[in-house]
């Protein structure tokens, strides 16, 4: 299951990333593995996606979140 | 001024970085740039408790040393080159203490390179309204630096950051977070050897990022890609595993330093808010109601302080005039250099309106919720969330919106938005379209609601936002990306916006844009004052003894000799010549040869046509008022035809052209400092003038 596949309001914990490029980002941002997820929000055109991580607010796209594995 | 000590302001974006800068230095502080880069620099100075001076120099807002931005980059290029003659005594790092885990990424980097080192926690006002209990001896005795509390917005904890300075050590105390060598063990050593390095994550940079930084010589760069090769250095994996290492360190660090309750507050609070900002329906509501505000604020707000500075250089010039001998030289400053001044100084309300309101939408964090909402419909047509943003900007000037595209990390994304910001319609296009339409649109109502003038403006702004749009769309087609696009980004809680902040930011854009488009205005006017004055050979002196002959000076009064006079003369003058030569070239889209001038000398910037038609229309020496330079025109008749110069179809055609000319210096020079490349400002400047002579030619024969 991966990030992408939330609904505002479900959470997940992140457990791998498929694109070692994008997993460098998005660990910077705190978005690594062992780390709890929700969905916040989505945008009015349904794409790109809110989360909360770390304590504050990220937004992603969904093709972005689609390479974020969850347990 | 004498400085007794560099410090570098370090910290992510959102952290108050810049407010504490302001609340430091105050508005002892100026802009400069990084040398050999075009980042802003801003530095400043403050007095220690002690009595000395330490000069506070303001960096980029960074997640992390890893660059992804010019910007950015910047940071560790001071940080880490000890030869820079900006490398810093003692670093500041400024850490958002309701968001610790993502901020300390970047504090365990810089404190790893072994420069002296300072924690500053900011916004412990609001991580204490949010029940976060943070032990502040035991964090700093774990860290081994000074940690000091502070809130920059409520000027709290700044004496005692004061002091924290003057006692920093000259030798960096703190504590190892990670292992780095752990890392790359034999390429750390290999470098370190080599370079004869002492720090092993200053090694470790190079290696990641010889690539890119100036400050090593290419045999040397060379080397580390040798090395690298050598023992099969992967840099993306290097950087995963010191990404989680650093993470592991601060997640220990604060198990046991600081209490977070379950539901952090102020997130709520913030959600709240975003329910209805980014709703569904009424996000997008929302947004274009602010920008309808937006615009009817810069333009009903600004007409009275427009009209004060306006009325106030007429009067300067009267007296002047009064007081002066009339001659050359006097004509040459009052009409040329104070008349093209007072063409640049009208527009500072404006410009400081628009920029206060762009800096409170950022401020608050509404601009990044923009981007979040813009951003799928701005990738259809080849842009990005983020290009929302220059675009706004470009409302007011292409030139700073350029700059703000750095933030865009796609190179496609940010080349576009470039490429596109000139079209939006900017402030200096506003008074030649309040001219043109004043001249011929009626002034009644349609449906008695809507002012048939301001609909003809709002027109040409939605007019220029579509056509922007479009021209994205087509460059989408045509360029060749050359890396994916990311849009990671954090959204920031809402916050009240820091007026202070507000005030600076509206100060510093008046003073850029006074000082810049102030240079080349005055020049301008000179030029165009001494080419409209005098004419080549005895000209002007056969012309005078025209006018001297009985069949003038016994059928007409002073008055009308004097006019017929000015205008044969302008009309034989240096700029008449010129504007004669490209009469042929404009002729179909309706113009003759005193537009001509005036299209000549706003290719420095557009708004130069106003003043050029004053001065072109007011050769009987009265005074720059917009009120007169209208009359003047209106009242221009084509001595051919018999019919007003200005009529529907050249006012229209007039307006298309300016709406798509790259009629502005500053913008192609900003370009070329943007791309480095005289390919991209070519292009574009191409393109917009081919654009703008169809858009002008069609206008014209529409409307004839």
């Amino acid at each position: 299951m991966t990030l992408s596949e939330l609904v505002p309001g479900e959470m997940g914990i992140v457990k791998e990333f498929t694109d070692l490029e994008m997993s460098i980002k998005l660990m910077e941002m705190g978005c690594l593995p062992g780390e709890q997820v929700t969905v916040a929000r989505v945008a009015p055109l349904g794409d790109p996606i809110a989360i909360n991580v770390s304590g504050y607010q990220l937004s992603l796209r969904k093709f972005e979140a689609s390479t974020i594995i969850l347990q | 001024m004498k400085t007794d000590l560099r410090v570098a302001l370090v910290g992510n974006p959102n952290t108050g970085k810049s407010t504490l800068f302001n609340t430091l230095t105050g508005l002892n502080q100026k802009i400069g740039n990084f040398p050999g880069v075009t980042v802003d620099k801003k530095s400043g100075f403050c007095t220690l408790p002690d009595g000395r001076t330490a000069e506070i120099i303001d960096l980029p807002g960074t997640y992390s040393l890893y660059p992804k931005s010019q910007d950015e980059s910047i940071v560790f290029s001071i940080l880490a080159d000890r030869s820079n003659p900006l490398a810093p005594d003692l670093v500041i790092v400024i850490i958002d203490a309701t968001n610790l885990k993502r901020n300390l990424l970047l504090y365990t980097q810089v404190a790893d390179l072994k420069i002296p080192v300072i924690l500053a926690l900011n916004m412990t006002d609001l991580s204490d309204k949010a029940g976060i209990v943070i032990d502040i001896n035991l964090f700093s005795k774990k860290l081994g630096v000074p940690v000091v509390p502070v809130s920059a917005r409520n000027v709290k904890g700044i004496d005692k950051l004061k002091t924290a300075i003057s006692f920093a050590n000259k030798i960096a105390l703190q504590q190892e977070s990670i292992d780095v060598e752990a890392i790359a063990p034999q390429l750390i050593a290999k470098i370190s050897g080599e370079l004869k390095l002492d720090n092993p994550y200053y090694a470790l940079q190079l290696a990641h990022q010889h690539e890119t930084i100036k400050f090593i010589t290419p045999a040397q760069s060379d080397r580390i890609e040798e090395i690298e090769k050598e023992f099969s250095f992967h840099s993306q994996k290097a950087q995963a595993t010191e990404t989680i290492a650093r993470y592991n360190f601060i997640n220990d660090l604060l198990y046991d330093t600081v209490k977070v309750p379950v539901t952090a507050k102020e997130e709520t609070y913030s959600n709240k808010i975003d329910r209805v900002l980014t709703h569904r329906v009424f996000g997008l509501i929302i947004f274009f109601a602010i920008l309808l505000f937006m615009f009817q604020s810069i333009f009903s707000w600004s007409a009275y302080p427009m009209e004060l500075i306006a009325d106030l250089f007429v009067w300067v010039q009267n007296q002047l005039h009064g007081v002066l001998l009339s001659g050359p030289l006097t004509g040459l400053f009052v009409d040329g250099v104070i008349g093209g001044l007072s063409g640049v100084m009208v527009f500072i309300p404006q410009i400081a309106i628009l920029f206060a309101f762009i800096s409170i939408l950022e401020d608050t964090g509404y601009m990044s919720r923009v981007t979040f909402m813009m951003d799928k419909l701005m990738r259809k047509v080849g842009l990005n969330g983020k290009s929302v943003v220059p675009l706004i900007g470009g409302f007011a000037c292409a030139v700073p919106s350029i700059m703000s595209t750095r933030t865009i990390e796609n190179w496609k994304d940010r080349m576009i938005t470039i490429m596109v910001t000139p079209l939006v319609t900017c402030s200096a296009r506003l008074p030649i379209y309040v001219l043109l339409i004043s001249l011929v649109v009626p002034k009644g109502n349609v449906w008695w609601l809507f002012n048939m003038q301001g609909l003809a403006l709002t027109g040409m702004y939605v007019f220029s936002l579509i056509s922007a749009i479009v021209v994205a769309f087509v460059f989408k087609l045509i360029l060749k990306g050359r890396e994916r696009g990311y849009f990671i980004m954090e959204l920031p809680v809402y916050r009240m916006p820091r007026w202070k902040n507000v005030g600076y930011s509206m100060y510093e854009r008046v003073k850029a844009f006074v000082f810049q488009a102030g240079k080349v205005i005055i020049a301008i006017s000179v030029i165009l004052w001494v080419l409209a004055s005098y004419g080549p050979g005895d000209r002007f002196i056969s012309i005078e003894k025209k006018y001297e002959q009985p069949q003038f000076t016994k059928n007409l009064n002073h008055d009308q000799i004097n006019r017929a006079m000015n205008s044969e003369k302008l009309e034989n003058s240096y700029a008449g010549m010129l504007g004669h030569v490209i009469e042929p070239a404009i002729r179909p889209l309706g113009f003759d040869w005193k537009v001509g001038i005036a299209l000549i000398t706003s290719f420095a910037a557009r708004e130069v046509f106003v003043g050029t038609m004053a001065t072109i229309y007011s050769v009987e020496g009265s005074a720059e008022k917009m009120e007169s330079v209208q009359q003047k025109m209106k009242t221009a008749v084509n001595p051919k035809t018999g019919l007003p110069v200005f009529s529907l179809a050249v006012a229209f055609s007039l307006m298309m052209f300016y709406a798509f000319a790259m009629q502005c210096a500053s913008t192609v020079a900003v370009v070329y400092r943007e791309t480095k490349n005289w390919r991209w400002p070519a292009i574009q400047f191409a393109y917009m003038t081919v654009l703008a002579y169809t858009a002008s030619f069609i206008a014209f024969h529409l409307l004839k």
